[in-house]
């Protein structure tokens, strides 16, 4: 009896503290004339022959409504399903006929029972592919070019790389940490991205570092759980499901952009990508040189590290809450850390031993040349 | 509004469906002429104005006024004669605080003459003396600036004629210049206390002894004359209303309603002339307009003489508490929906759209 109340008691007394709160409600005084705090934020669009579809998330203290809908300056009728206020953090469709112009850009306002409008730009207004129609082959071939095709490329310079001697290898594994490096940086910016444009309530910002931090930590016990620390080949798995997640991200953002229409032409583009992602090949297999993994070993790779992309088109072009793209991305950056982490000790366990040669020009050098190219490559999609 | 962010995810988007256009060059171009068709989808209901119209209806009976009944509800307060025959008017007016709906669902919190926006109609003769006690039941120090010929002691701004909550004041001057003129309050912040809803129609009929060389048009003005019955007179206060106070109107209307008149027009007897006292109080934008369609007015600005100022108008165009009389007729015209707006499509796509349903 004594036990029990031991872990009980605690929480009876949280409870307690809780009722005397409420019971007592000294927030009450500042809360006198101060209305609700409203918030609204647009999480998803879909745009067809009808017009919009939002998906519309309230964030406010308490439940809004939805009064009316500004469509360019204009009250519009809408309809909001289901009707009613929005209870706090819940969600609703609104749907507004309207006829929007194709490639031009479109101002929604939000009206609140107070009049508080919420606005949201479509930049370019184009049709998004609900359930992807008859077009997901054709997303899917993006979602190729951005992942897989250059991993397989990448790959292929594994003859090469196995022909240099112990110093170039280091070269190697130091030229993978630098591509893996940028990785980490540029997919802890995107999730934060992401998370700028997810509702405030999720802390997603906060959640993201967490996430990646957590994932890392995971991964990394895991491996250490096998006997002599990680095989190659669990390595050169381990930098593939790292690099598939950046990819799945990658891919839900340009599926998000091309539905959100975000579309501009250049050509040239698509193969500064393709540089970029060749990169993510070659630290994929840069473990395996002492290998000789066979083609189901390489092709499920190439397999991990790029098709995550086409499944993140697919799921980007049907607009996914921002929230879920942020929580991809830290998913992603563990990984990569996990990775990060899991070089360094490999580098240090052959070159920095007992009496090992200690190339630190050629450590550093590679380093250094994979973060340059990387950089470089993305100046060429950026552009 | 949000503009948007140029980021690496935005132009890697752009950049693949651009190379694939190339690289699929047929899917892409039925793609794109596909989506050509995809635009102007119209969609067209009960409304002259298909749907660009707000949803739903406001509760007139919990706002204590109804925008129908403002247009001919003239405030007439009570009269006495003095032993010199000449005829005191006296009105009652309150100002108080009062939520009230401008569009459907949304809520205003307003400051109000009489518990309504716009405030009472005061309606007068030329030469009447006029005295109006105003309270004040409201949370702020208010006045009752008049548009009108009267002493400084009178004028309704602060130090004549300001009172705190709780507080009274009788304003007391002649009616004149006869025409149609506002009132509203002169309090600081002059801008907030305006749009907040603190204004109102004072119109003033002319006397006809006063005016022997235009006694008809005269008496046609006069309330209460045979010759002003054949009128149908309609009250129209043009307003705005910033509901988040960033100084720009979210929503605006003809007597605070948006799109009151176009849910439900003004029915209107064709073989009957119509006069409108149109006023114009809105804020934050310079100018307001009037435009009718498929016929043409005469026009009085402020409504100070007997003979239009504009001949054969359809637009006018007035700045703040600027305003006039306007004359037309639909005598004979087919019957059907004729809509009036502001011609700024801004400030009709924010609700100032209205119509009449001319009658045979």
């Amino acid at each position: 009896m004594a036990r029990m109340f031991r872990v009980i008691g605690p929480f009876m007394l949280i409870a307690l503290v809780a009722v005397a709160f409420l019971k007592i409600d000294p927030l009450s005084r500042f809360q006198d004339s101060v209305p609700p705090a409203e918030a609204l934020m647009i999480e998803r669009i879909n745009i067809d022959d009808d017009g919009f579809r939002f998906l519309v998330r309230s964030e406010g203290t308490d439940a809004v409504s939805i009064a009316q809908v500004q469509v360019d300056g204009a009250y519009w009728q809408f309809e909001q399903i289901p009707p009613g206020p929005i209870a706090r953090l819940g969600t609703v469709w609104i749907h507004i006929p309207y006829p929007w112009i194709h490639g031009e850009a479109h101002h929604v306002a939000l009206l609140t029972g107070t009049g508080t409008p919420f606005e949201y730009s479509i930049d370019v207004a184009v049709p998004t592919s609900q359930g992807l129609g008859g077009d997901w082959l054709f997303y899917g071939l993006v979602g190729l070019f951005v992942g897989f095709v250059p991993v397989v490329l990448g790959m292929l310079f594994l003859p090469a790389i196995r022909q240099a001697g112990p110093e170039t290898m280091g070269f190697v594994l130091a030229l993978t940490m630098g591509l893996l490096g940028y990785l980490f940086v540029d997919t802890l910016a995107e999730g934060l991205d992401f998370a700028e444009e997810a509702a405030e309530t999720f802390s997603m910002r906060e959640m993201v570092w967490i996430v990646a931090l957590l994932t890392g930590a995971v991964l990394f016990l895991i491996g250490r759980r096998l006997d002599n620390g990680i095989s190659p080949a669990m390595l050169a798995w381990t930098i593939a499901l790292g690099i598939g997640l950046h990819n799945l991200g990658e891919g839900l953002a340009i599926g998000g952009a091309l539905a959100g229409g975000a579309v501009a032409l250049g050509s040239f583009l698509v193969i500064g990508f393709t540089l970029h992602n060749i990169t993510e090949g070659i630290g994929i297999v840069a473990p395996l040189t002492g290998e000789r993994p066979g083609m189901p070993l390489l092709f499920g790779l190439a397999a991990l590290a790029g098709l995550p992309a086409v499944l993140g088109l697919w799921l980007g072009v049907q607009a996914v809450s921002p929230h879920w793209g942020a929580m991809a991305m830290a998913v992603g950056t563990g990984a990569i850390l996990q990775v990060l982490i899991e070089i360094a000790l490999i580098i240090r366990k052959r070159y920095f031993g007992e009496g090992a040669a200690r190339p630190v020009g050629g450590i550093v050098a590679g380093g250094t040349l994979g973060l340059v190219l990387m950089y470089a490559t993305s100046l060429i999609v950026t552009a | 509004m949000n503009f948007p962010r140029l980021s690496r995810r935005n132009l890697l988007g752009t950049g693949f469906l651009g190379s694939l256009l190339g690289l699929t060059a047929t899917h892409a171009s039925t793609a794109l002429a596909a989506s050509e068709t995809q635009s102007g989808a119209m969609h067209h209901d009960k409304h002259a104005m298909g749907a660009m119209m707000t949803v739903g209806e406001v509760d007139n009976a919990r706002n204590g006024f109804d925008p129908h009944a403002m247009l001919t509800d003239w405030e007439r307060g009570t009269t006495s004669v003095g032993a010199d025959g000449r005829v005191t008017r006296e009105f009652e007016v309150t100002a108080e605080d009062k939520e009230i709906e401008i569009a459907p669902g949304i809520f205003f919190p307003a400051w109000t003459y009489n518990g309504r926006v716009p405030g009472p109609t005061l309606r007068a003769t030329e030469g009447e003396r006029l005295r109006i006690i105003f309270r004040n039941h409201g949370s702020m120090p208010h006045t009752m600036h008049f548009h009108g010929i009267h002493g400084a002691s009178m004028d309704g701004v602060s130090g004549a004629g300001e009172i705190s909550p709780g507080e009274e004041f009788v304003y007391e001057f002649d009616a004149r210049p006869f025409g149609c003129h506002l009132y509203h309050c002169h309090s600081i912040p002059l801008k907030r206390h305006l749009h907040k809803g603190l204004y109102g129609a004072f119109i003033i009929d002319p006397d006809p002894e006063r005016h022997p060389e235009a006694v008809d048009s005269a008496r046609s003005r006069l309330l209460g004359t045979p010759e002003n019955a054949r009128w149908q007179e309609l009250l129209m206060v043009m307003n705005g209303f910033d509901t988040n106070f960033d100084e720009e109107n979210e929503v605006y209307a003809v007597n605070t309603v948006a799109h009151a008149y176009s849910k439900k027009p003004i029915v209107i007897d064709r073989d009957r002339p119509i006069r409108i006292y149109l006023v114009n109080i809105t804020e934050f934008d310079p100018i307001n307009s009037f435009h009718i369609h498929g016929n043409f007015f005469d026009y009085y600005d402020h409504g100070t003489t007997l003979e239009p100022t504009s001949r054969i108008i359809d637009t006018v165009m007035l700045c703040q508490a600027q305003r006039g009389i306007i004359e037309m007729s639909f005598k004979d015209f087919e019957p059907g929906l004729y809509m009036f707006h502001a011609h700024q499509a801004e400030f009709v796509e924010l609700g100032w759209m209205s119509h009449f349903e001319v009658r045979a």
